[in-house]
């Protein structure tokens, strides 16, 4: 990474009402990205707070979801992409040397747009990232952590009969929240999730929106939305992104009452993208 | 408003002259003129297939009998069999395999998944193509250069199976790297996402989807490398062998041998070659007979690589 930038992080997210009290779990300082030459990213700063929701909201091609995959550093996994900047868990350097970016995704799940299950059955799905991890000594022990995990993905019920039977012969929404219990099973400080419900009925995104709600207990949680309604309802701060800029950030409801930046005036009353 | 309606305007005064039904009913032939056409090439090719299958049948199922299978070759056309050639058919494909699909299946996959993309990987994608193109009677020069003089080798089964492995070595490859690719990226990100290395998301998730199309890839050059004769007979494949080689499988302790590798052989193409460039119909007629279980044994492999593809895929589902 270039420079080291040192951060005093404050205690208490700035502004938040929801939010208030919850100390910093993520520090990103300067956070920009390039693939190739194009310039995807400008400069992001900005602090996530502990055990609750924030919202990544903009237009479509506004970096985004390329920030949210650097805090997994998931856009490793692309040749072409450069990330510069300090971005801080717990006060870790995540690009520091010492760390293995197999144990950061370990501590920071990811949710994709599309349910992408693996060809396997309902139980492997999930046990599948404690058993490469090693967290299960013995068979009851991951079936433990199979259970736990697909309740706390509220899934359990309509999942406990057919355990076996493959992952994709689910629903859309039940995919989904396949996909939310298999990042859970490997037990999580954060959780990404790259606009979870755009694939999905209103039905099935209402129980995904309320099983965030229920997350947010446990786990950090950082949502990019397409859907301005859906970052309301379920974040407690939110930061709109803007031609690779993050523009303004504030508590989810001063966001959607008083925005402070014209272009995010633009945005949230729909008058562009 | 204006703009849009002129716009209108022109759009339906260019269309008006093409709209007629003369230049309508032209296209429609012209279309049923293609549409001939292609069906008619398509016939040239099944025809042709129909008509060597019924000539190969007219001439050889007569003398396809148990004996034919269980004689060897023979002066008198009538005694004549393919024990020692599809014995020695067996065993080639078997070494082709055992050397050409690890070292296929490896180099697709780390061509794909591992290799960076630089100059290097250029040359060898490159190359590989390349390789897929060169006529086979080339791997047969290269084989007598390198394995039977080179390495002393000899004129044996192993010669000619790491002459077929390295002949199909591209068909392998090729088709490992397809496969590897159609595997969709969502699948590879998910098993990331959990914190899943490079090797535990290829071996688990990557070849597990990737198998039906290299099993295909598999299948089809070795029943490339079963029809084969040239680069045989370029190394030194026997023509007439009246001797099997040696049992792998032996009374005595290891009970295992090897020297079955350095025997001398011959394959069923070699052996249809033999006996149709012989004078006399007899002999004739046992080529066509070895042709039908050539062109057996071929398309059953074919069927089998159709069938495990579809079996595969079907278990697969995104």
């Amino acid at each position: 990474m270039n420079q080291r930038v040192e951060v005093a992080a404050p205690v208490v997210a700035a502004g938040s009402d929801d939010a208030r009290g919850r100390p910093i779990k993520i520090v990103n300082r300067d956070v920009n990205v390039w693939y190739g030459d194009k310039r995807a990213l400008h400069d992001v700063s900005i602090d996530i707070p502990d055990r609750a929701v924030t919202a990544f909201i903009g237009p479509s091609g506004c970096g985004k979801s390329t920030f949210l995959r650097c805090m997994n550093r998931m856009n490793d996994t692309i040749p072409s992409a450069r990330v510069t900047g300090t971005i801080e868990i717990d006060g870790q350097d995540i690009h520091d040397r010492s760390l293995d970016v197999v144990q950061l995704r370990a501590r920071v799940g990811m949710v994709f747009q599309k349910p992408n299950p693996f060809a396997k059955s309902i139980y492997e799905n999930v046990a599948y990232g404690p058993r490469i991890h090693g967290l299960a000594r013995s068979k009851a022990e991951l079936d433990a952590i199979v259970e736990q995990s697909l309740k706390r993905a509220a899934l359990w019920d309509e999942a406990k009969d057919r355990l076996s039977q493959p992952g994709t012969g689910l629903s859309g929404g039940q995919q989904q929240r396949l996909c939310i219990a298999r990042a859970i099973a490997v037990d999580p400080e954060v959780i990404l999730m790259d606009e979870p419900a755009s694939a999905l009925d209103p039905i099935a995104t209402a129980r995904i929106e309320d099983l965030i709600d229920e997350l947010r207990q446990n786990y950090t949680i950082v949502i990019v939305t397409h859907n301005m309604q859906q970052a309301a309802r379920v974040s407690q701060r939110t930061a709109f992104f803007h031609l690779g800029k993050l523009v303004e950030e504030a508590s989810t409801e001063r966001m959607f009452t008083a925005p402070r930046d014209k272009r995010t005036q633009d945005y949230i009353t729909g008058r562009f993208g | 408003m204006a703009g849009s309606a002129l716009r209108a305007d022109v759009i339906s005064e260019t269309r008006a002259p093409g709209l007629d039904a003369g230049q309508i009913r032209g296209r429609r032939l012209r279309e049923k003129l293609f549409i001939a056409c292609g069906l008619a090439s398509t016939l040239v090719g099944l025809i042709a297939l129909s008509f060597l299958l019924f000539d190969l049948a007219a001439d050889g199922l007569p003398r396809l009998s148990w004996d034919f299978f269980t004689s060897f070759p023979s002066r008198r056309a009538s005694a004549a069999g393919i024990l020692s050639a599809w014995v020695g058919s067996v065993l080639v494909i078997l070494v082709t395999a055992i050397i050409g699909v690890p070292l296929g299946v490896a180099a697709g996959i780390y061509l794909e998944e591992y290799a960076r993309r630089n100059w290097m990987t250029n040359i060898i994608e490159i190359n590989v193509s390349n390789l897929a193109a060169v006529p086979s009677i080339v791997y047969g020069l290269l084989a007598l250069g390198l394995f039977v003089y080179g390495l002393g080798t000899g004129r044996s089964i192993l010669t000619a199976g790491l002459t077929l492995a390295l002949l199909i070595l591209p068909i392998i490859i090729v088709a490992t790297r397809e496969s590897i690719r159609a595997v969709p990226y969502s699948i590879r990100e998910a098993a990331y996402g959990i914190g899943a290395t490079k090797g535990q998301v290829t071996r688990d998730h990557v070849l597990p989807a990737a198998i039906p199309g290299v099993l295909t890839g598999i299948i089809i050059g070795l029943s490339r490398a079963l029809g084969e004769t040239a680069p045989l007979i370029t190394i030194g494949a026997l023509t007439f062998i009246a001797f099997l080689p040696d049992p792998p499988i032996t009374s005595e302790f290891p009970f295992i041998s090897f020297r079955w590798l350095f025997d001398g052989f011959t394959v069923l193409p070699i052996q249809a070659f033999n006996w149709i460039s012989r004078p006399g119909s007899d002999f004739h007629a046992n080529a066509a007979a070895a042709g039908l279980v050539l062109l057996a044994l071929t398309l059953s492999l074919n069927a089998l690589a159709i069938v495990l593809r579809y079996r595969l895929r079907r278990r697969l589902q995104w």
